[in-house]
């Protein structure tokens, strides 16, 4: 554990340089999301057939599908091109493994980063959520872990992947085919049983739909039932694998 | 010698048989990749399938600007080619022609030949091009099959989606010119998720208060979203001209730019 921590404090000596940026990105992109999508679209579905999506204004119904959404998408970027970078272009990790740190510090430091990573813009995501009134509870800040763990779900099958591609195509590919599909149609914009029955089924295959259908209803106070358990099992078991994969993964790359 | 050839490099005009080895090079560079080019495809389509008809279903219909109404799908899916015009064009410009200017190198062995820098940005900027009109097409002819056209009007849909990529590519390269490094991209995003947002890509923006409409209307996404819906729903009119206008002498800022901030980096 000790060494997963000192490769946590890598990250952070480099993130020292360029926090700034990255909170401000973070802080900036949800307000325009829920200003423009939330508010400024939100009021012409109110105007819609049913005005509401399933008793919920627009603004509420997409600020948690946008959280989880959120979390996906950083937990992509930071294991798709840092990692690749860090085994092949960069070979930080040899650079490491001449230290006395093992490959399985290595992995758990990783995950420990993405772990903070995500706390930290899943907990400014929520902040602004909040500054548009679209959290209506107390047990509505377990969204952040719950957007945390929805990252790590996607994040870790990534991170072990990423591991072994030795050019950038695949991340391309990777986003066009996975994390924007997902990103339109996993619900955050709208419900998910408005796809067809198929696409839907899909949808509820990947990490996104668990944490999306979790953090909306945490944050609208639907949370207590056998569903909410069912979503978490998935999600942790979705990080679980993804972890257990990037020992396997960042073993057979880097320890020879 | 060095700085003589220099200053035969700057002295150069751009020319098409030049910069078509440069688009020639991506070309051949693309073929290994294709299916990054195919993904290209499946993008617009699924906005326009996600939100077009799966947000379309909790909005129903819009009343444009003009005061025609129109179901969401047909009032959105212009914009999104608009969008994906601009999307297109700067990925190719300001972040891969960054790549290739500050990581690969790529220029300073292309500066060896006989092309020059004003060759490299207009070839750079063509391929850009060509890539975003066939996204253009295949844009147009699936909205037309989705049945979501509705003027002929939308003919001129894909000359008016090549201005947009034009104008957006000449701009993506003047600002890749710019960047430091990948942290820069931070602020590149920061200017173009409100252009995606607000510029009456989901929504007329009447909607808006009268000043936030007067700075989208300054803003370069406005005109293009407004010129392809206007063409695709046929509410054909003299503004249009302001428009296109608009796209033309912001493309033409854009190429002088980055022609002139080439070569600053490149023949130091």
């Amino acid at each position: 554990m000790n060494g997963a921590l000192k490769v946590l404090a890598h990250h952070l000596r480099l993130y020292r340089r360029v926090w700034k940026g990255s909170v401000f990105v973070s802080f900036v992109s949800p307000v325009l999301y829920l200003a423009s999508i939330g508010v400024g679209l939100g009021s012409l579905v109110s105007r819609g057939p049913a005005h509401t999506v399933g008793g919920i204004s627009y603004v509420a119904f997409i600020a948690p599908g946008l959280l989880a959404a959120t979390a996906m998408t950083t937990a992509s970027s930071e294991t798709t091109f840092p990692i690749m970078s860090r085994v092949y272009w960069m070979r930080t990790y040899d650079a490491m493994l001449a230290s006395p740190l093992r490959v399985r510090d290595l992995v758990a430091g990783e995950v420990l980063w993405l772990t903070f990573r995500l706390a930290l813009v899943s907990l400014i995501f929520f902040l602004v959520m909040a500054a548009f009134q679209t959290v209506h509870s107390i047990g509505a800040v377990f969204a952040i872990p719950v957007a945390m763990l929805s990252g790590l779900a996607f994040g870790t099958p990534v991170m072990a992947w990423a591991a072994k591609q030795r050019t950038d195509t695949p991340f391309a590919l990777l986003f066009r085919f996975v994390v924007t599909p997902l990103f339109i149609l996993g619900g955050t914009f709208f419900p998910i049983d408005r796809l067809p029955r198929l696409v839907e089924g899909i949808a509820w295959l990947t990490p996104l739909a668990h944490g999306v259908a979790l953090t909306r209803a945490l944050t609208t106070g639907n949370a207590a039932s056998m569903a909410t358990l069912g979503h978490v099992v998935v999600l942790a078991a979705y990080a679980a694998v993804g972890i257990a994969a990037a020992m396997v993964t960042f073993r057979q790359e880097l320890a020879r | 010698m060095i700085a003589v050839l220099g200053m035969r490099r700057r002295l150069q005009q751009p020319a098409a048989h030049r910069a078509a080895r440069l688009v020639e090079r991506d070309a051949t560079l693309y073929r290994r990749n294709w299916l990054v080019i195919i993904s290209g495809f499946i993008e617009p389509l699924l906005y326009l399938l996600g939100i077009g008809f799966g947000v379309g279903s909790l909005v129903g219909s819009v009343v444009t600007q003009g005061g025609h109404q129109f179901r969401y799908a047909v009032f959105v899916a212009p914009a999104l080619m608009a969008t994906s015009a601009m999307n297109g064009a700067i990925t190719e410009t300001a972040f891969n022609f960054f790549h290739k200017l500050k990581y690969v190198k790529l220029y300073d062995a292309v500066l060896s030949t006989p092309l020059g820098v004003a060759d490299i940005a207009l070839g750079e900027i063509t391929w850009a091009l060509f890539r975003g009109t066939a996204y253009a097409l295949a844009f147009i002819v699936i909205m037309a099959a989705l049945g979501l056209v509705a003027s002929p009007w939308a003919i001129l849909a894909l000359p008016a989606a090549m201005l947009i990529g034009f104008t957006f590519a000449a701009l993506g390269t003047a600002t890749a010119t710019f960047v430091r490094n990948w942290q820069d991209f931070d602020l590149v995003l920061v200017v173009l998720i409100p252009l995606f947002l607000f510029s009456g890509t989901f929504y007329p923006i009447s909607l808006y208060p009268g000043w936030l409409q007067l700075i989208v209307q300054v803003t370069p996404l406005y005109h293009g979203v407004d010129l392809l819906r206007s063409l695709t729903t046929g509410s054909i009119g003299p503004w249009l001209l302001l428009d296109v206008g608009y796209l033309v002498v912001l493309s033409l800022a854009g190429l002088v730019l980055a022609t002139a901030r080439l070569e600053r980096l490149l023949l130091k």
